[in-house]
Formats: structure tokens, sequence, C-alpha cells
């Protein structure tokens, strides 16, 4: 390879008209090209697949029914998620409560007061958080709320604690780059005016970096709403509607889909199916949207 | 700005903020006060996970050793309520995460790097944005869509001929070796192959994105095609990164759970068949959690704090590769 790279051209003589060696790298060419384009190709497919096989399973299933009533057993037929889709709004609800002010807010401080030693700590923290196996949040919500020094069982708010954790640095770091984005003669337009820092905060920099928030915060729920692996440990999952903030376990559709999902009975796979409908359906439209939103934003500046 | 009010008297009300009251000057600091204390909360965060799970797990450290903990071969979990009682040997799970991470990052890897170079050498300009979301919102989908999807459609149409013809062909070599239950680490490592494609295609694809355009008009301008450009300037330039990407990959399937478990199998022995049931790490504790007594849990907890010291050590050296690299966008997102 790299003798043939190093190889002198003596004359200019176009590709084309090239003695055999370059057709040989013309042939190269085009198959690193074809090859590229199937790797492209294969890697588009397994969305198709799922959004194919999730749609065409789940279509049938979810009806009216499926979001107001509660899951009979695994062998019988009808009813649907009641309980999950009400347990995964609640707990979202608390999770978006308490992940997306402090996410802004550490976003704020990593941008407006940095940089120091103190914000790029924080910084490569919140990105290695981002890889923190979502088990293993469970299992420290469990330890630190459910037996530890909480002491609260398993429950709603718990449950809320462990998806905020998984949403926070999704949340900060996008809020990071939007506020990044913003100009400087903005924030100094507010100081000429007057404004104390806060102000410019308040009233200039996070008005106008909105749009990018809300693109980063739809990806944190999107995110949230599908996790289920921290709510084993915390929200426990339940299968019935539980109004409780805290001492009793809660349902979540993943919870459910779950364990439909890994039962052997027709009637509850086909519940789960639809809860996947339902599930990836929430997901891809806050996944999208968000981005739009983003894309909008970005082209505005 | 708000002197003017004609009927608000109330000298505080207007002036609030004003740099004379001193509630104004107040402002300033209480705002910075409590962003930076929004901000410690990540380190807060942190460190509480670190030590609540480690004194947590702590006695089954302390009954078997942490590197008897990660060698031994037998898990038992023991019902006492004081002390530990059972065996507490996590290499069936350690070797079931290893087997099923290795598997998908030998398959994600390749082809995240073939496809990175697509998007930003070979796709028409237009198309190079629609098709770098299509690949990263297959993030987006949920880990548990991804395992029924896995269970209930690709292992039975697509994953168990496959297995069959691999059987048929290497049989003879002991990592192909039958039975085929259908899950197994080979299924559930496919899987993670797909679930961590969209991270490491996102990474690679900004690392070569941010390569000196010059260099690559440099190298056309010397008659290079452009599969020489991509092999022989932006691969090798790109190196770094793409070591991170796939140590961030990796990160993400050691951590895998729910897809995982529905595929592995969820047998608490090893084989060495790639056909063969297991656990992983993080599978076994989502699989017992529910019915664990509380000594078998602080077993768990022990998984868990091997699991969270290997992918952070994973994490924090991909992130000091990638930090190295330049300021990165957009990954926060996958």
């Amino acid at each position: 390879m790299s003798t043939m790279t190093s190889t002198p051209v003596r004359q200019h003589v176009p590709l084309s008209q090239r003695p055999p060696g370059s057709s040989f790298r013309r042939f190269k060419d085009l198959l690193a090209t074809v090859v590229l384009t199937m790797a492209m190709i294969l890697a588009m497919i397994p969305l198709v697949l799922i959004i194919f096989e999730v749609t065409r399973r789940g279509i049938g299933v979810v009806d009216l029914d499926f979001f107001t009533q509660t899951e009979p057993p695994p062998r019988r037929e009808g009813g649907g998620y009641a309980a999950g889709f009400f347990g995964t709004l609640y707990i979202m609800a608390l999770a978006i409560s308490m992940s997306i002010p402090f996410g802004i807010a550490t976003a704020v401080y990593i941008v407006e007061y940095g940089p120091n030693r103190m914000t790029s700590t924080i910084r490569f923290f919140t990105d290695v958080m981002t890889g923190i196996p979502s088990i293993f949040v469970g299992l420290f919500v469990y330890g630190l709320l459910v037996i530890g020094w909480g002491g609260l069982g398993f429950g709603t708010f718990v449950g809320a604690v462990a998806i905020a954790v998984m949403m926070l640095p999704i949340v900060t770091r996008s809020a990071e780059e939007m506020l990044r984005l913003v100009p400087d003669e903005m924030r100094n337009a507010g100081y000429g005016l007057g404004a104390r820092k806060w102000q410019v905060i308040v009233h200039t920099v996070l008005p106008a970096a909105a749009p990018g928030l809300t693109t980063g915060s739809m990806l944190a729920i999107a995110r949230g709403i599908g996790e289920t692996a921290p709510l084993m440990m915390t929200a426990f999952g339940s299968g019935l509607i539980v109004t409780g903030f805290q001492g009793d376990p809660q349902g979540s559709v993943p919870l459910q889909l779950f364990k439909g999902a890994a039962q052997p009975f027709e009637a509850g796979i086909d519940r789960a199916w639809g809860a996947a409908l339902c599930l990836f359906a929430l997901v891809l439209i806050f996944t999208v949207v968000a981005r739009w939103v983003g894309s909008k934003a970005s082209t505005a500046d | 700005m708000s002197t003017q009010a004609p009927e608000a008297p109330a000298p505080e009300e207007p002036r609030r903020g004003s740099l004379t009251s001193a509630k104004g000057r107040m402002a300033d600091p209480i705002f910075k006060w409590a962003v930076t204390a929004c901000g410690t909360i990540v380190l807060v965060i942190l460190a509480l996970m670190v030590i609540r799970t480690t004194s947590e797990a702590w006695p089954v450290f302390a009954k078997e050793g942490f590197f008897g903990f990660l060698t031994g071969q037998e898990w038992r979990s023991g019902d006492s309520r004081t002390e530990i009682t059972g065996t507490y040997g996590a290499w069936p799970f350690i070797y079931g995460t290893l087997v099923t991470s290795a598997i998908a990052i030998v398959m994600a890897l390749p082809l995240a790097i073939m496809v990175a170079f697509y998007i930003t050498h070979l796709a028409p300009r237009r198309l190079a944005k629609p098709l770098s979301y299509t690949v990263e919102l297959l993030a987006a989908v949920p880990s548990v869509i991804f395992g029924l999807w896995g269970l209930h459609w690709f292992l039975p149409n697509v994953l168990r001929p496959f297995f069959e013809v691999l059987e048929n062909l290497l049989g003879w070599f002991f990592l192909f070796e039958g039975p085929i239950r259908g899950v197994g680490y080979m299924a559930a490592g496919i899987v993670l192959a797909i679930m961590i494609l969209p991270i490491m295609t996102a990474i690679i694809r900004e690392v070569i994105a941010v390569h000196p355009i010059e260099q690559r008009m440099a190298a056309y301008a010397l008659g290079s095609t452009r599969w020489e450009v991509m092999r022989n300037i932006v691969l090798p330039a790109g190196f770094s990164g793409i070591v991170a990407a796939a140590m961030l990959g990796l990160g993400r399937a050691l951590g895998e759970t729910i897809a995982v478990l529905m595929l592995i199998g969820g047998s608490q022995s090893w084989s060495t068949s790639l056909f063969g049931t297991g656990s992983s790490m993080a599978s076994h504790i989502a699989a017992t959690f529910g019915e664990a007594t509380p000594e078998a849990r602080t077993g768990l907890m022990a998984i868990g704090v091997a699991l969270f010291l290997v992918t952070m050590i994973i994490n924090i050296l991909a992130r000091v590769i990638v930090r190295r690299l330049g300021r990165m966008t957009g990954d926060a997102a996958v």
C-alpha cells in the first residue's frame, strides 16, 4: 500500500490513461466504495427491521383499552398497560423536575462561571457519568435510598431519582453545548445596559439558548422513558395503578414490557409488542422533534 | 428599566437588582452560589455512588477477597441476615460479560468505521446528515425493545438459521460447538453489536470530520484515489479517535442489561462455546435481584461494584483520549 503512494509520478498523464497499475488502483477505489456503501446499508437494516416488526406486531394490540385498563394474568387476552403508563408518567414527571433544572444550572455554572479547575472537573465527570451502566445506577439508588440512609423502600420517588441520575449528564452536556453557542455580544449588550450577571444569564442567555435547551431536555426524556434496569431496583414494578409518592412499588411501561416479553403466554407477549410500539413511538417522537427543534435553532444563528 | 413605572412608587420592587440596593448586591453572589451548588451535585452523586455501593458490598469482598470474588467459580447465595454464609464467585458472569462484549466489539467496530467513512467521505452531501441521524436514531431505541425484538423476531428468524450454518461449518472448533439453544453468548453479543454501533459511529464520524481538509486536498493533488486518501491519510490520523470510540462502545456493551438478560439464556455456569448460555454481570444482577435475599443482594452489589470499576476505568481512559482530540459536540446525545 505505502509503496504504491510513494511511487514517484514521472510524467503528467491523466489517471484514465495510466498503465495497468492505475486501473488496479481505480478498481480498489471502486471496491472500497461498494463495500462502504454496503456497510452503510447494513447499518440501516436493524432500525428498519425493528420499526417494521414493532409496528406490525403492536398495531393490532393498541387501542383505547390498552391505555385505560390494567393487565390481566398473562394467559388472558385484552386489558392493557394502564398501570405502566401511569407509573411512567408519574416517574418521568418527577425525574424531569429533578434532572432538568439541575442539569441546566450545572451547564450555566460550567459555561458562565468557567473555565476553571472546578468546571473542567465537573465537565469531565459529567462525560464519564453518561457511560455508567444503568443497572449500577439502580443498585446505587437502592443502596442509598431504598435500604440505606434513606430507608425509604421501593416506590415512585426512588424510581424517579434513579431516572434523574441517568438523565442528568445528558441534560448537562447538551445544555452546555447550547449555552456556548450564545454569542458573547449578547452578554456584553446586557452588561452594557447595566444588567447584573444573573440578569444577563436569566433574561438573555437562557432565552437565547431555549430551543437548544429544549432539544437536550427532550433527548434526555427520550432516554429516560425507556430505562428499565434502574427501575427494577427502585420502582420495582406493579401491575396496579399506584398513586402513592413513596413506599409502594410503582410500575412502568418498560418494566411491564420486560415481564410480558419474558413469560411464555402468547397474550402477554402480544401486549408486550403493543407496549413496545407505544414506547418506541414516544421515544422516536421525542428524538425526532428534539432534533428538528435543534436544527431549526442552529440554522437560525 | 422600570424606574418610569408611574403607579409603583414602592422603591423596592422596581429597583430590585439595581446597583445600589442591598438586595440587588446580594443577588449575584446568591445566584453564583446556587449554580455552583447544582454543579457540584454531579461530583456528590459520583462520590455517593462509590461510597454507598462499596460499603454495602464490603462484607462480600471481605469474605471472598477481591480477587477471590472475581475468579471464584461458584455462586451460591445464603440467606443470613447478619453475616455472609454463601459462596460468591463472580467468574461465570465476568466471563459472560467479556465474551458478549468482545463479540459486540469485533462485529460493530469495523462496521462503525466503514459507516463513518461512508457518511463523511462518500455520501452525497445532502444525504450525509439524514444518514447519520438515522444511524444515531438506533441509539434512541430502548434496550427493552431490542430485547423483545431480539428474542421474538431476530433470534428465531435470522440468528438461529445463521447459527445452524455456522455450527455445520465450524462445529469442530470449540467456539462453535453445539448444541444450539438459540439464546446464548452469541445472540446477546450480536444484538449488543447493533446497540453499540450508533455511539461508535458518532464518535468516529466526528473524529474524522475534524481531519484538516488541506491534507486530504494535498493527497488528492498527488493523484490519490478516494480510497487511498481514506486508507492512508484519514484513517491513521483518526486512529486514537477510533480507539476511544471502541472503548466507549465497550463501556456500553459491558454495562448493557436488559437486552442481554433477555438473550443470554440466564444460566449460572459458563461454557467455552459461543452458543452456550450464561449470564453477564449486569444480566445476573437484574435477573436475580427481585427474588434475592438481603444477603444475596449484598453479593449482587459486589458484582455491581466490580462492573462499575471496569466501566469507569474504560470510560475515563476513552474520555481522556477524546479530550485530547479536541472539543467534541453531539456525542452527549448517544
